[in-house]
Parts: C-alpha cells; structure tokens; sequence
C-alpha cells in the first residue's frame, strides 16, 4: 500500500516498505510495509515480541535493515551519511519506553541537552525553552530534581518535553503507558493528544493498550510475529473479523488470561517457526 | 532449532576455543576502533559541532585521578617502605645494605609506581565506567543520546578516555614521588641515611630514561583500562545482573591487560 504515496508532491513523514530485519539469524520483521502521515498519530499495536520496538529501532535508524527501505521525512535511512542522520534527528523526538533520561544530570539539564548541544543559544534562553515545555508536560517547577526523585509517570512526562524540545517534525514513543497506573497513563495519552494539536506533528505510538490505542489513533498498524496484520483507521480496526485482530480486541477485557491462551498456543505450536517464547 | 550437539568432545572444546577467540578478537577490534573514533572526534569533532567537551574531560579527571590521590598515597608509601624494608633485608646478606637506593629507585620509578597505579585505577574506574556504560545501555541512554544527534563515542568514551590517558600518568608521578619518599623514610630509620643524602643518590640512580619507562607504561594502561571499561560495558545484556557481571569482567581483564602488558613492554623495551 504506503509505496505509492507520491500522490501529491509531498512525501508522508514515514514510509516503511518491505523491511526485513534480523537479529543475529532470527528473522524479527518479516517484509513490512506502512507509512505515517503528516500530522497524525499512528499506534502501532501488537501482543510482546511482536516487533513492536524493533520496529521503531529501526525508523530512528538505530539498526541495519536486512531489507527493503525506510524513508523517514523524505531521506532514505540506508543511504544516510553519518553527519546526514545526525541533521535528520534534530528532526525527530524520541521518548523512549523508561524514559531514559540521564541520571547524572537533572531534569532540566536533561531537557536542554539538546539545545546545549545542537545550539548556540545561550543558557537563559534554554532555560525558557526547557521551562516552555515543562509547563507542556505539566512538569513545570520540576526542573531541579534529579529522575531518581521522579515517579515513573513523571520521568515520563520529562522523557516527552525533552523529545520535543527542538520542536521536532516527529515524535516517536515507545510503550508511554507501560507500568503506569490507568489514571497516570491517560493523562499521557491527552499529554500526546495535546502535544499534537499544539505543535502539529506526526506521532508513532508503540502500546499493547487498547484503551489508548482506541482513544488516541488516527490509524492503527497491527504487528503480528513480525508481520503487518492490518493497517487502517481505528473504526475500520473495530470491523476486522480476523481471528486474530478479534484475539487481540478481546484481550482488552483480561489481559493476563489471554497472555496465558497465547502462551498456550504457542507452546502447542501453532508457530513453530517462530523462535523463543516471550 | 536446538538439535543435541553429537560432535566429540575434542571438536565442541575445538569449537569452543575458536569461539571465544573469535570474540577476544572482536572485542580488540571494537577497542581499537573506539580508541581511532576518539581520536577523530577530539580533532574534528569541533568543526562538525561535536566537540569532545572540556567540562566532561574534566568531571572524569576528577573521578579518575584527583579522587583515587588518597589511597594511591597510601599505597604507594606502602610499597615505598615495603620495597626499603626488603631491599635492606635482601642486601645485608652481602653486606651491601648501603646499595639500597639502587634497587629502590628504579624499581619504583620502573615498575611499581606504574603497575598498582595502573591496578588501581582500573579497580576505581575501569569498574566505574563499565558499570556507567552498561547501565546507561539497558535504560536506552545511549540510544536516547544518538537519536538526540549526540555521537555516544565523542560524548562519553571519548572524555574518559583522555581524562585516564592524562591522569593515570600523573599519578604515576604522584605514586613515584611519595614511594620514593615513603622508601627515605625507612631507609634513613634503619640505615641513618639523611634525607637530603638519599634524595641526591636517588637523583645520581635515576635517568629520564627510567621515568619515562614507567610513564609511557602507565600511557598505555590508561588506554588500556578506558577501552576495556567501555569495551565491556557495552556488551552488557540483561538488567542490574548484567551491569554487576560487566564490571568485574572490566576489573579482571584489565588488571590482567595491565600485568601482561607490563610484562611485554618491560621485555621489549629493557633488552
Ligand atoms: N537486541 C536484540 N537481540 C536479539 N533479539 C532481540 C533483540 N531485541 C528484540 N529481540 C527479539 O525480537 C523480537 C521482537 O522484540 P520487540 O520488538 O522488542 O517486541 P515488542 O516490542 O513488540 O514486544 C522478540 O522476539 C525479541 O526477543
Ligand atoms: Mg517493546
């Protein structure tokens, strides 16, 4: 589908096509193809060791691609000179599945690395902009504590206002709501909402929760095993009679029974081919 | 597919071998490549606006050298009085006690101060680096730090690799001068040799020459303690468990790096 997205002149943010990744001799992704547009929010969904974060490695260029190509705001990452991907990343934010924020610097000096790094401007200046985008993650006051003083749902949020503070064309962010409680992980949820409507740009969302793939997609890329299961807007997602889709809409209800069904069927191998068990 | 491995066991021990050789060889690979992309940032980095950052130099000189001066002291006098102690014992058998300085000065500026500096330092810091490296890999620090455009080498191999390269020499200099100290101490305890006597003789024993074998050792453990420290941090897999086995591999291989080094460089360079 995504390929022949050269309708209009514009080239959408992400265009995967036939990607095909391996870890050591394990093939991860198995040929997929998808692309995000301009301006919307794109959850990626799918059970554990779908390929949900390899997925994502691989469209920060973080990984080789075995196959296929990955065109990420229209320059294609195989062909990337180092100094090329670094320009390219300004571009892009990342809030990566625990935060990762540096935990030898404070909050506020993990939000303006990347100004220090990236700019010339001097360290008031940053300071605002850190500030501008604490109040963005209602962190605001927060900028002194070190991310061990933090809550997970606060480390977060700070992980989000340093993705976006270089005002980046696209946002990624891996599993937001993992290990949150439901009250914690919805307001990260219209956190993302917000962050799209205030600065418009494209988000990919890596969750295995519904509920916030439901409340937050414009389109929902489902993985399976490595494999594309669907892609399409969140009602069309609703309509899906395959067997599968439907096991994972179901899942919403008990997700650690399910996650013993999945276990079970895998160990009754119905995948043989599909490596370890997660 | 796991199948049971039927080979015998001469070609799974052969296998083993070639294996792990295999891996030792990378990881020398990886180091050198390391030490070359370090390189290459500290010289270039500055016009492609990746400058390997003075202030970071300086934090890992704190942490590698000026915190580790105070048992590099106490260490050094140790060996210092432990060298005079035996060198006394050793030449009284021929009567020649007096020839002490000798033996206590080039043994120090050659071989001791270099080799528990370098053991040291790399119990201190090497660990310390592995450990930061490996925990900063499992909470996607680094990943989050190439995706925010930083070079990970240029912004935390590199700092650390020239702090040690700087400081692991200087308290090579600090543990001379305070082992040398310690040994005229003792030696004017037990001999009564005066202190201004003892210096002279050890200005008259040693030549830059001796010095410089020490220092230009030590040169090459810093580089070898920063890259193994990194090195192995990287390689960490798993959580917590596998930062705390990291780090005592890090120790262990560079303490033993550092022995058969010292080994090798005082064979080539003395004969
Ligand atoms: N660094 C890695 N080395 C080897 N295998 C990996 C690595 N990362 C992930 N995998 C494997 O790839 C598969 C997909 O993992 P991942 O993308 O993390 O799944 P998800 O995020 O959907 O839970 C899993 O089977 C996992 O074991
Ligand atoms: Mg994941």
């Amino acid at each position: 589908m995504g390929a022949a997205a050269a309708i209009g002149q514009r080239e959408h943010p992400v265009e995967v096509v036939d990607l095909v990744t391996h870890y050591g001799p394990r093939m991860i992704l198995k040929g997929v193809t998808m692309d995000v547009r301009e301006g919307e929010i794109m959850v990626v969904m799918g059970g554990s060791g779908s390929g949900k974060s390899t997925l994502l490695r691989y469209l920060l260029g973080l990984e080789r691609a075995t196959s296929g190509t990955i065109r990420v705001l229209g320059q294609d990452l195989g062909g990337l000179s180092h100094r090329e991907i670094t320009d390219l990343r300004k571009k892009m934010g990342v809030a990566f599945q625990g935060g990762a924020l540096f935990s030898s610097m404070t909050v506020g000096e993990n939000i303006m690395l990347p100004l220090y790094e990236h700019t010339d401007l001097d360290r008031s200046t940053m300071e605002i902009m850190a500030r501008i985008k604490l109040e963005v993650v209602d962190l605001a006051g927060f900028e002194h504590l070190m991310p061990a003083e933090l809550s997970g749902g606060m480390i977060k949020r700070a992980a989000f206002a340093r993705a976006v503070i270089m005002d980046p064309r696209i946002l990624f962010c891996d599993e937001p709501s993992a290990g949150l409680d439901p009250v914690v992980s919805s307001a990260l949820d219209d956190l993302i909402l917000r962050l799209r409507d205030a600065m418009g740009m494209s988000i990919v969302v890596v969750t295995h929760e519904l509920e916030s793939a439901f409340k937050i997609a414009d389109r929902v890329t489902v993985l399976d095993h490595g494999r594309i299961l669907f892609i399409g807007t969140v009602d069309e997602l609703r309509e899906q009679d395959n067997a599968r889709i439907q096991n994972l809409l179901n899942r919403r209800a008990q997700p650690e029974i399910i996650d013993g069904d999945e276990y079970l069927r895998r160990l009754t191998g119905e995948n043989m081919d599909e490596g370890t068990i997660q | 597919m796991p199948a049971v491995d039927r080979r015998p066991p001469f070609h799974r021990f052969a296998d083993k071998v070639g294996r792990a050789t295999i891996a030792g060889i990378e990881e020398v690979g990886s180091g050198g490549v390391l030490v070359t992309q370090s390189l290459f940032w500290l010289l270039f980095g500055p016009q492609r606006r990746q400058p390997v950052r003075m202030a970071a130099v300086f934090v890992q000189m704190m942490e590698i050298g000026i915190y580790a001066i105070p048992i590099i002291g106490v260490l050094a006098a140790t060996i210092g009085v432990m060298l005079a102690i035996q060198g006394i014992h050793a030449l009284k058998i021929f009567g020649a006690e007096s020839q002490v300085v000798f033996g206590i000065a080039l043994s120090i500026t050659r071989e001791f101060a270099p080799l528990i500096t370098g053991i040291l330092v790399a119990g201190r810091s090497g660990s310390a680096l592995a450990a930061r490296i490996g925990t900063m890999k499992i909470n996607q620090e680094i990943d989050a730090l190439s995706v925010m455009g930083i070079e990970p080498v240029r912004y935390l191999v590199a700092p650390a690799l020239f702090a040690a390269l700087v400081m692991v020499p200087t308290l090579t200099v600090f543990s001379d001068l305070v082992a040398l100290y310690a040994a005229g101490l003792y030696v004017g305890f037990d001999l009564g040799l005066s202190m201004a006597a003892y210096v002279d003789q050890v200005i008259d024993v040693l030549s830059v020459d001796d010095v410089m074998h020490g220092l230009g050792k030590s040169a090459i453990f810093a580089v070898l303690i920063a890259i193994i420290g990194v090195v192995n941090g990287a390689s960490v897999t798993g959580g917590a468990e596998g930062v705390g086995k990291v780090t005592t591999r890090a120790v262990v291989q560079s303490i033993a790096a550092i022995v058969v080094t010292d080994m090798v460089f005082a064979f080539v360079v003395t004969r």
